[in-house]
């Protein structure tokens, strides 16, 4: 059977490989060499070992400027959207009345893509700051904080229900049994619920992390980067030294390659960090 | 259930609170949608009075400025199109990787998960190079190109359910002369249907709000919905306020009644994609 399946490699692999390689195993390989090249077309590169690297982090502030600018964001954001998701799981996982409704509509965001939702709080923020004479890109402040509370009503849903999940198959015995041994509701989440939902919390960090990092669409309607550029993440800083001025095309792949480096590495210690305190019921 | 104490009774009092400032943006910009566009900046949080009441101005606005409803086919095609074909091919794929044994086979497989955590900035400039280049900037050249750089979390979460799939069954239809081809579409899509419909959620709530993609390889000549949008912007300040939220508005309608149709899919779609992811 199987060595008739290889047979027919054509059917099953071949359509997906063959789009996999040209559109993803190419593109990553000239990347990474275009990285170390000087060119405005792919066809005119010139070798220039790391220059671009260098220039990268030493030519103007703008990258080191969104990398700190991320990492400040990312940090904020993964410990307030894990927070309020796990508080809104635990609410919502004790069998109360409009569970469900409750569940829908803290979910509902999540659907609305990054350049819709981007313009929505730019609306809402710029009304708030209205009375005081200022608007979002005023103060890259502004910027930042209106991200951190655009992501979280983004994110907040899904993470809940992956939280939920996780606290729903936590066996109602091991509850029980430490109701009757007389244990508190703060030690019952502490001790039990908390440690057996580890799995939950490895996955939800990670998704909030990554989608952290990877931001674009939101960061460019919400405020495109201003004041000046000083509210760009990694991901716009990226597309505007592509296409923001010509000859910085290599800069660009260059910052590209160390982009993906950074997200890469973060991603598997955070799974290995957080899969370490997984435990067993 | 739960009884109804009085700390039960308290959290649903907040949770309902808590719900109302969830729909609050949205509703927000549907009050605002109806405002002529220079009374949206001054004051959003405040009803139309027949002062500013536009009725629905700014949706006529809209529509002819972005071609709304240009836009939504694009939307639509590509997203159907990307969706149905990542689900037939990557299904295929992952199968024939779950069953085939070899080292070049768990290459491949590798290659796929690694694809997964590449951040798209990485190959934006060479993979829309390359795209024009083969002249693949049209609407089925970028349901090709999802096919390509969507196949990674696809054809894992597939490669996980596949493998779980009893080996017994698929030798006694061999033994009943059963070749691979049938066998697939007979047996082994089917068992795998629930994981399909996870698949096709996660890439339709990924490809329906995709921009950066769309917009470099096709954008000039095609607008799709956040696409519209965006064009929408303009120059910082010098913009229609009343046409931009009129069309999101109009891109919201559709996520909400495609959710109040899916939502138990797409709730079930979302665990499941996690847990394997």
């Amino acid at each position: 059977m199987h060595s008739s399946l290889k047979k027919h490699f054509f059917i099953f692999l071949l359509p997906t490989l063959i789009a996999f390689t040209v559109f993803f195993i190419v593109p990553f390989v000239l990347g990474v060499y275009l990285s170390f090249t000087e060119f405005t077309t792919v066809s005119n590169a010139q070798f220039v070992g790391f220059q671009n690297y260098i220039d990268a982090f030493t030519g103007d502030s703008t990258f080191l400027n969104a990398l700190w600018f991320t990492v400040k964001f990312a940090v904020v954001s993964i410990i307030t959207v894990n927070l309020f998701a796990f508080l809104l799981a635990l609410a919502l996982s004790k069998g109360l009345k409009g569970t469900n409704l409750f569940r829908a509509v803290f979910f509902m965001p999540n659907l609305i893509g990054g350049i819709v939702l981007g313009y929505i709080w730019q609306v809402i923020i710029n009304g708030i700051l209205l009375p005081y004479g200022v608007d979002l890109t005023f103060n890259a402040n502004y910027g930042f904080w209106g991200l951190v509370v655009l992501t979280n009503w983004q994110m907040i849903g899904y993470m809940m229900i992956i939280y939920i999940a996780g606290i729903n198959n936590i066996s109602p015995q091991l509850i029980e049994a430490a109701k009757i041994d007389g244990a508190t509701p703060f030690q019952i989440l502490r001790k039990i619920t908390l440690p057996l939902t580890m799995p939950s919390f490895t996955i939800c960090t990670f998704l909030t992390l990554t989608n952290s990092f990877k931001l674009f669409d939101q960061n460019l309607a919400l405020t495109a980067g201003a004041p000046g550029r000083e509210t760009s993440m990694l991901a716009l800083d990226i597309y505007n030294t592509f296409y923001g001025r010509i000859g910085y095309e290599g800069v660009g792949q260059a910052k590209g390659v160390v982009f993906f480096l950074l997200v890469a590495v973060l991603a598997l210690l955070q799974v290995y960090l957080t899969r370490s305190k997984e435990v067993e019921a | 259930m739960e009884k109804l104490s009085f700390k039960n009774i308290l959290t649903i009092i907040f949770l309902a609170l808590l719900s109302l400032v969830f729909i609050a943006p949205v509703i927000i910009v549907v009050i605002n949608s109806f405002k002529g566009q220079f009374f949206i900046a001054d004051s959003p949080f405040t009803f139309p009075n027949s002062g500013t009441f536009s009725g629905f101005e700014n949706y006529i606005n809209g529509i002819e400025k972005t071609d709304f409803f240009g836009a939504f086919f694009y939307s639509l095609v590509i997203t159907i199109g990307a969706v149905g074909l990542i689900v037939l091919c990557t299904s295929m794929t992952a199968w024939y990787l779950a069953r085939v044994k070899g080292k070049l086979s768990s290459l491949i497989y590798y290659l796929f998960v690694f694809s997964m955590i590449v951040p798209f900035q990485m190959v934006m400039f060479t993979l829309s190079k390359i795209a024009n280049t083969l002249r693949f900037d049209n609407p089925l050249g970028l349901i090709l190109i999802y096919l390509g750089f969507g196949a990674g979390l696809s054809v894992f979460i597939f490669t996980g359910f596949a493998r779980a799939i009893p080996l017994e069954i698929e030798e006694a239809a061999t033994v009943d002369g059963c070749g691979p081809v049938r066998m697939f579409f007979y047996i082994i899509f089917p068992i795998l249907r629930p994981t399909a419909v996870t698949v096709a959620i996660l890439n339709a709530m990924w490809i329906w709000n995709d921009y950066l993609l769309p917009y470099l390889i096709i954008g000039s000549d095609y607008k799709t919905i956040p696409i519209a949008v965006q064009y929408l912007q303009g120059g910082y300040g010098s913009r229609d306020m009343g046409a931009l939220m009129a069309m999101l508005v109009l891109s919201i309608i559709p996520i909400i009644i495609f959710y109040l149709l899916c939502q138990k899919y797409i709730i079930k779609g979302v665990v499941a994609g996690a847990v394997k992811g």
